[in-house]
């Protein structure tokens, strides 16, 4: 790369901004075979949502659309109104952290309501993820903050409400990155 | 032997109950350790006065792809649980038991996943790097193999491994069915620092998400510092490309870090300003403490050792001089050493680390011991580069508590019985 430099230095200027310029787009390092991703593509493959709820899509639902969700699509597994029967409980155990055996559930453990679009949406049916419309989602993952007695029953959730909901036990969290007051 | 005297210095007593110096591995070796009759658990020859039979006659074709001996067919991964109503989602124990040196062979690496295992075609996979970033890449797996490799033997461990520790009666397992979340290869990738230069990372950035390509979209974030530093995009383990249960056809390799963060099957990375908090890293793998609070992003796994051999499923045949062989390792660094006790605690001798000794990786330790056929509890305890020391249970739960569900890397004590049987006890 020097050599190169004092190479073109003795044509001049302009010649010598080329490789500047070059470097300017990619380092040396790598051969640039990445492929520039367009608007678009990023859009169908960019699923996260941030806890301030950047990424939420258009839509919304309440806990009284949610019921028929979980009903149809998460019953089987989560039991009677989250009650867990096959698999995980997600309601209830409110206040259990700071007992001898915590129970952890959406709403006695979750710190974000972000989070529990975000992972339903991903994740969720477990037999067939990625399945529910953004409409579903936001309505069973109201049905499960209004089960856990967080928001009411009737709650719109949507883009702008879900980031603010106040999770119970959000205060409850300690970053242990990058110091770990615990080590 | 030529020197009657060093000989017997090399079986130096250094601790109660017949620890014998470490001395023993380094001065002669094999050699001595062939004279001295010491040998753990190697099934004595048979004193055959004919030869083997088979020998005159040509033996098995050439294959593509070997195959172990079938007598070997018994070492296996176990513990194999999936969450109910489900096949590919839970965790299978490499046999730790079962295995010498470093390297666990792929096809014995612990499992753990969320939503089984993807079969996922690489000419179709690609990597998408994204969010805070100049200019958000596509890479097609053909493109990622022509980037510079590099090559390094190094440990995963899920942070839920040898999480019975906590069950308040010592469970009787083997040691890979205590901690076989935890498995040791040479992996070999692309930096990921060199695929984000390329992208150019905005300097508000500070974290990344990596996700998964498999039905649960594993998703994880990562502080940027660490993704810049000895973070691997890995595509082969142990030489060939990477096994369809280690994230076929790339994963991310976080050295040193709770294994779940290293995802599998990696198909997107968003570079972002702060952490996403996804729910597996709110919900679960963080660490609930006695008041009730819980720590998130508890990356590392600190400095622990086990005793493989010998162990649960592995007993003693008979008083004798003996090799008691085990694992160390630290996602802090090497191991800088490893003390070995044969009465309980109370007295410790050093063990000898066999080479190499590495960065976050298995470090083979190795002590000999002079069993006199009586009660024995034994232990071994690590301690790191960083000078931090692997505490023992009662230590452990008086300093964390008994609400958490990860990160457990207390010692772990086996009683050897005077029939030679191994068990697990806490005391
Ligand atoms: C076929 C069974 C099945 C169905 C149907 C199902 N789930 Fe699940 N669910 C699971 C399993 C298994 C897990 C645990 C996954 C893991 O730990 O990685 C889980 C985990 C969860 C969790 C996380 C629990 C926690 O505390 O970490 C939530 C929330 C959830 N499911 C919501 C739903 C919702 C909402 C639906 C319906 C849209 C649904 N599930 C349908 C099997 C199912």
């Amino acid at each position: 790369m020097l050599k190169y430099l004092i190479l073109f230095g003795m044509f001049g200027l302009a010649l010598l901004l080329l490789p500047v310029t070059q470097a300017d787009e990619g380092p040396d390092l790598g051969p640039n075979l990445g492929k520039e991703a367009t608007p678009e593509q990023i859009a169908t493959w960019d699923i996260s949502i941030a806890p301030d709820g950047e990424g939420l899509p258009n839509g919304s639902g309440t806990a009284i659309e949610g019921k028929v969700v979980y009903a149809i699509s998460c019953l089987s597994c989560h039991g009677r109104e989250g009650s867990g029967s096959l698999n995980n409980r997600l309601v209830g155990g409110h206040g259990s952290m700071s007992g001898s055996t915590p129970i952890k559930t959406v709403g006695s453990y979750w710190p974000y309501a972000t989070t529990v679009f975000d992972y339903i949406r991903r994740a969720m049916p477990y037999n067939l993820s990625g399945t529910l419309t953004n409409e579903e989602t936001y309505a069973v993952t109201a049905y499960l903050l209004f089960l856990n007695g967080i928001i009411d029953e009737d709650e719109i959730m949507d883009a702008q409400t879900l980031p603010q909901v106040q999770m119970p036990n959000r205060g409850n969290f300690v970053l242990a990155y990058p110091d770990n007051p615990d080590p | 032997m030529d020197n009657s005297e060093s000989d017997s210095s090399a079986l130096q007593a250094v601790a109660g109950n017949g620890l014998l110096h470490r001395r023993i591995f380094l001065t002669r070796g094999a050699a001595l350790l062939g004279a001295t009759g010491l040998g753990l658990l190697t099934p004595k020859l048979a004193t055959a006065q004919t030869l083997p039979e088979l020998s005159n006659v040509p033996g098995a074709a050439l294959s593509e792809y070997g195959t172990r001996s079938v007598f070997e067919d018994s070492v296996k991964r176990n513990n194999i649980l999936s969450y109910p109503g489900t096949t590919g989602s839970g965790g299978s124990w490499t046999p730790l038991e079962s295995l010498e040196g470093i390297i666990t062979p792929s096809a014995l690496h612990f499992e753990r996943h969320h939503s089984g295992i993807p079969a996922i075609n690489p000419d179709t996979h690609q990597l998408l790097i994204h969010g805070l970033v100049k200019r958000p890449l596509l890479f097609s797996m053909d493109a990622l193999c022509r980037y510079p490799m590099v090559s390094r033997i190094q440990f995963i461990e899920c942070s839920g491994n040898s999480r019975v520790g906590w069950a308040p009666e010592p469970v009787q397992k083997s040691s890979g069915g205590l901690h076989g979340l935890l498995s040791c290869s040479e992996w070999t990738g692309v930096p990921l620092s060199i695929l984000l230069d390329e992208a150019g990372v905005d300097p508000k950035a500070n974290w990344i998400l990596a996700e998964g390509a498999d039905s649960a979209a594993m998703t994880r974030s990562v502080p940027l510092a660490k993704a810049m530093d000895d973070t691997l995009i890995a595509v082969y383990q142990n030489g060939e490309k990477l096994r369809p249960s280690n994230g076929y056809p790339i994963r991310l390799f976080l050295p040193g870090y709770e294994g779940n963060a290293s995802v599998k099957w990696l198909r997107r990375i968003k570079v972002t300003a702060g952490p996403t908090m996804t729910r597996d890293e709110t919900a679960e793998y963080t660490d609930t403490r006695p008041d009730g609070s819980s720590l998130m992003f508890t990356f590392p796994m600190e400095v622990k050792s086990i005793i493989t051999a010998p162990s649960l499923g592995r007993p003693m045949q008979g008083a004798g001089l003996y090799e008691i062989s085990g694992l160390a390792w630290s996602g802090a660094g090497k191991i800088a050493r490893v003390d070995v006790s044969v009465d309980g605690g109370r007295t410790w001798g050093q063990a000898a680390l066999s080479e190499p000794v590495l960065d976050k990786a298995f470090t083979r330790f190795r002590a000999a011991w002079r069993w006199n056929g009586g009660p024995a509890i034994i232990m071994s305890r690590a301690i790191d580069e960083s000078g931090a020391v692997q505490p023992s249970r009662e230590q452990f739960i008086a300093s964390k508590g008994l609400k958490r569900d990860y990160h457990y890397n207390a010692i772990q004590n086996w009683k050897v019985a005077p029939n030679g049987k191994v068990s697990n006890v806490y005391a």
